[in-house]
């Protein structure tokens, strides 16, 4: 199994790579519907990118843990937990890895808004309603994935917590960006038909196609 | 006589079905008109193949969730429902992933890449469940799963031929007009946006059309002077 070498530039090509390049909302399609449904105020798109972000790194981190000490064999990392109940050729993975990754989201979700309510109650007023809509986040269970299986290469530890805070900062941007405009398109005298959400994907078209603009700056691996 | 009533029963229950069926398709179709499960509708559509084969894998879960969690709807505590589907929905999304990577081209599997496993996330079935299948019977959740799957399925292809034939101008592959100029920007991201942010336009006006048509053809008839004697006395 390879792994990436830790070193500044990647974890800068990583950051570039997710925020403008790759953008979660623009260019992968991952988190439309709290793209959509809660980007009519640029408070509450503040507040719901942040908590978005904040899962989101955790997720990644108890995820990539899972991946590795749990569901892949034990003769592959050496290091499956379970292997002497499952034996060190049975991979987890195939089977195991859809159910587990949103039962470790559904949970996480659920400790982070107890432990805010209890410990950091000014950040749960802000942050609270948004909580329970992260668990049907595709945001979330995107990065899980593409931290742990979309590359050939798996990324280590830093790498993919901080892969993870990163995806949760463009998706951040993106909300902040997005409920700016549609300040805006809210003030406008457009047609009944196309009020709404029908306006809002086609100012999202014409950001997208303003993203694609830093396509070039670095290659994706 | 209490036959005849039964077969009465009979049919307005298969109307009923019927019209749950359809309700899907239409009225309540989960892409255009609750504007649910966005990610999938537009992240794979680049061409019909892919559209379909999501749509597919798509219906086959809503389905075989919806029956299953109506057939647990009565064990199934209050408090923990939502775990409790997500479960169920988990489990037939795996299965469906590991069915279209046996049994697909790897070429498609490799486009609907993670998309397949985000089924588990997909607003649609989730909201099946909690709005419908928790609350009716098995036949009728079937039904139910059947029609909206449908309507997802004309969706995502409406949308992923638009694309195809304006992107790459083709259509399942063949080419359609010779000469044109594909306009890529069509299959890649920008186009997405653009093409539902346009058909969802172009569906609230034709909704809004038939609201206001019958009242526009509804010619009101002059009082006679006899109709107005009768009143005031």
């Amino acid at each position: 199994m390879q792994e990436y070498t830790v070193d500044m530039g990647s974890f800068f090509a990583i950051l570039i790579s997710m925020v403008f390049v790759s953008n979660f909302v623009l260019a992968r399609f991952l988190g439309l519907c709290p793209f959509i449904g809660v980007t009519k105020r640029t408070d509450s798109a503040f507040g719901m990118g942040m908590a978005v972000t904040f899962v989101m790194t955790l997720a990644s981190a108890v995820t990539w843990l899972i991946h590795r000490y749990v569901l892949l064999a034990h003769s592959v990392t050496g290091a499956n937990i379970f292997v002497r109940f499952i034996g060190p050729e049975t991979s987890l993975e195939p089977v195991l890895r859809t159910i587990s990754y949103i039962l470790v989201i559904a949970t996480l979700v659920q400790l982070v808004e107890m432990f805010l309510k209890k410990s950091v109650p000014a950040l749960y007023q802000s942050l609270g309603i948004f909580l329970p809509l992260i668990t049907t986040n595709c945001a979330v269970l995107g990065v899980a994935l593409l931290n742990t299986t979309a590359t050939e290469e798996v990324l280590t530890f830093p790498a993919a917590v901080f892969q993870g805070f990163c995806a949760g900062l463009g998706f951040l941007v993106v909300m902040i960006l997005m409920s700016g405009i549609r300040e805006r398109l809210e003030v406008l005298d457009l047609p009944e038909a196309v009020k709404g959400i029908p306006i809002a994907l086609v100012a999202t078209a014409l950001m997208a196609l303003a993203f694609t603009g830093f396509g070039g700056l670095i290659t994706v691996p | 006589m209490s036959r005849c009533r039964a077969r009465g029963n009979a049919e307005r229950m298969r109307v009923d079905h019927f019209k749950e069926f359809t309700r899907g398709i239409l009225k309540e179709n989960p892409v255009f008109v609750l504007v649910l499960g966005l990610c999938p509708t537009l992240a794979v559509t680049v061409s019909l193949v892919n559209g379909f084969w999501m749509a597919v894998a798509t219906t086959s879960v809503l389905v075989c969730s919806n029956i299953i969690i109506s057939c647990l709807r009565r064990v199934i505590p209050q408090e923990i429902r939502i775990p409790c589907f997500i479960v169920v929905i988990a489990s037939f999304v795996t299965m469906a992933d590991l069915t279209m990577q046996a049994y697909l081209p790897e070429g498609i599997n490799r486009a609907l890449g993670i998309f397949i496993p985000l089924i588990v996330v997909n607003c649609v079935i989730l909201g099946r469940a909690e709005a419908y299948a928790a609350k009716h019977s098995v036949v009728r959740s079937l039904v139910d799963g059947l029609g909206t799957g449908l309507g997802f399925l004309l969706a995502l292809l409406l949308i992923s031929g638009v694309r195809e034939l304006t992107g790459s101008g083709t259509l399942l592959g063949l080419q359609i007009a010779r000469g044109y100029q594909p306009a890529y920007i069509m299959v890649m991201a920008p186009g997405a946006f653009l093409v539902m942010g346009l058909l969802l336009a172009f569906f609230n006006a034709l909704r809004a059309r038939r609201q206001v048509m019958p009242h526009a053809f509804e010619i009101e008839r002059p009082v006679t002077s006899t109709e107005l004697k009768k009143e005031s006395a």
